[in-house]
């Protein structure tokens, strides 16, 4: 009894670490192909395609997330008197966490499910073993655009998060919460510092990296039938996202100590 | 031209091929017959590389390639084809795409030579004027013959084929095995046929080797599996099926 159940949970361990070593071993051979001269439009299809294609749902996220942010936190500044602070808390906030973060998550859910499934599906076509028949390599032709495309796109979605967070911020302070547009400006100018959204700028680096390797691995790793692909996706979106959130915890910690 | 050497392949515990040894010389058409799940596509699949063998060689134009890295195997490939039982064509790519995919990748051709080479390999396969489709667009016998295109437009000098003629009607099965045929006399190259259709491999094949059970159990002319003594060769050219297979009184073999 005790035998068999040490034996399930060997089992599982050395699924998991097999697993962990075999994404390690992809994102090295993506660094390695890195050095071959990736084809360009490849990259620039896959920047439109996966970044560009996401800015929507990057800033109706962040959008309604800074002005759900202010109304809760204004309200309870100015119960304490400190309206002058809303701007800067919003800034901050949107700079070092919820912008980078959001777009990790909704990066995850768009642009991992649709690599996953992409691939996935190319493989179960046997589309991945013609192009290795056509001696291509599979990670140099469709894991390093990916990566690429993610790296770059994701911190130029920050960006446009980062803004759109505090216009929707500014918005309800100033129409709802009744805090003047230059209380708000000042208040930014006071607290945020560059560091701000250069920090979340390299954390969603890391993100889309994640997003890329991970979305990669699963649709490599998909098993037949449209079952195996749907089971890859999901599994693509919830092991981005929970390590998009796990990673996020340990970068705040070195980027903001 | 292609030499296994006493090659075993196995999943798990599962033994796929047993002591395989094969040899197919230049220019040659071997059809490899066999009923299904017997480890016909895995020869296939172990001479281009696709899969590694458990124990044993494999030889492609004197060298061994059954330890090299996917780089090495890759300088391997420039000089083989092949068609997929189900086509695999690129889906995001059109017809046109797809048969100039080898040629953007592996040659130095201006966008004019590899159009041009495109419309001779399409043409080649009755296929001309297809270049703007998408493979949504097209039957399951376009999908093998633009297959066929995309193998053969880099010149290789062995072209595999799995299954070439699985799921097509006669008349389409017939133009495949013409194809085949075609091809293998205007560019010389040497081919292995995977199918169980035994009239195409009559049709194409130089030689044919009956794989049961992952072990070759019979190999040679057309005339030789013809008038073969295996009793396993005869139920399967003929199609016999074992009595126990039938169900009472609906059959008597």
């Amino acid at each position: 009894m005790l035998i068999n159940l040490l034996e399930k949970v060997g089992g599982k361990v050395i699924y998991c670490l097999e697993i962990n070593g075999q994404v390690v071993l992809l994102f090295i051979e993506t660094l390695f192909h890195l050095r071959r001269r990736p084809n360009f439009g490849h990259i620039v299809y896959q920047m439109a395609h996966l970044g560009v294609d996401s800015l929507p749902i990057v800033l109706l996220t962040l959008l309604f997330t800074g002005m759900v942010f202010t109304v809760q936190s204004a309200h309870e500044f100015i119960k304490y008197g400190a309206q002058s602070s809303v701007g800067g808390v919003i800034a901050v906030s949107m700079g070092r966490e919820l912008a980078p973060v959001l777009t990790g998550v909704v990066a995850a859910g768009r642009i991992g499910a649709a690599i996953t499934a992409e691939i996935g599906s190319m493989k179960v076509t046997e589309q991945i073993d013609a192009l290795r028949v056509m001696a291509t390599n599979p990670v140099a032709y469709l894991v390093v655009p990916r990566f690429i495309a993610c790296v770059c796109m994701l911190p130029i979605l920050v960006i446009f998060g980062d803004i759109i967070g505090l216009v929707g911020g500014y918005l309800v302070a100033t129409l709802y919460a009744g805090i003047s547009s230059f209380t708000f400006m000042h208040s930014i100018k006071v607290f945020a510092v560059i560091n701000d959204v250069t920090g979340g700028l390299v954390k969603s680096m890391f993100f889309g990296a994640i997003v890329a390797i991970i979305g990669c691995y699963k649709g490599l790793t998909a098993n037949e039938g449209a079952e195996g692909v749907g089971r890859a996706t999901t599994g693509s979106v919830v092991t981005s996202m929970i390590l998009v959130f796990v990673s996020n915890y340990f970068l705040s910690l070195i980027l903001y100590r | 031209m292609i030499k296994l050497v006493n090659v075993s392949m196995g999943f798990g515990n599962k033994a796929i091929l047993k002591n395989i040894d094969l040899e197919v010389a230049q220019g040659e058409v071997l059809v490899i017959i066999g009923p299904s799940g017997s480890g016909k596509s895995t020869i296939l699949r172990l001479m281009i590389g696709l899969l590694r063998p458990t124990a044993g060689e494999i030889w492609i134009g004197g060298r061994e390639i059954s330890h090299l890295g996917e780089d090495d195997l890759n300088v391997i490939r420039r000089d083989m084809g092949m068609v997929f039982q189900y086509s695999a064509l690129f889906d995001s790519m059109t017809v046109g795409e797809n048969v100039a995919f080898g040629l953007r990748q592996h040659t130095k051709m201006s966008d004019e030579e590899i159009a041009q080479a495109v419309r001779r390999n399409l043409r080649m396969v009755d296929l001309e004027g297809q270049e703007q489709n998408m493979p949504s667009e097209l039957s399951g016998g376009m999908k093998k013959r633009v297959s066929l295109a995309r193998a053969i437009a880099v010149k290789p000098q062995i072209v595999l084929y799995d299954e070439p003629t699985a799921g097509l009607d006669p008349i389409m099965s017939n133009t495949i095995d013409r194809l085949i045929s075609t091809t293998r006399r205007l560019l010389k190259v040497t081919s292995v046929v995977v199918t169980h259709h035994m009239q195409s491999a009559f049709n194409i094949a130089d030689r044919i080797a009956m794989i049961h059970e992952g072990q070759i159990i019979e190999i040679g002319t057309v005339e030789d599996i013809e008038n073969s003594a295996n009793p396993i060769v005869q139920q399967f050219i003929h199609g016999w099926a074992k009595r126990k297979q039938f169900t009472h009184g609906r059959a008597d073999v």
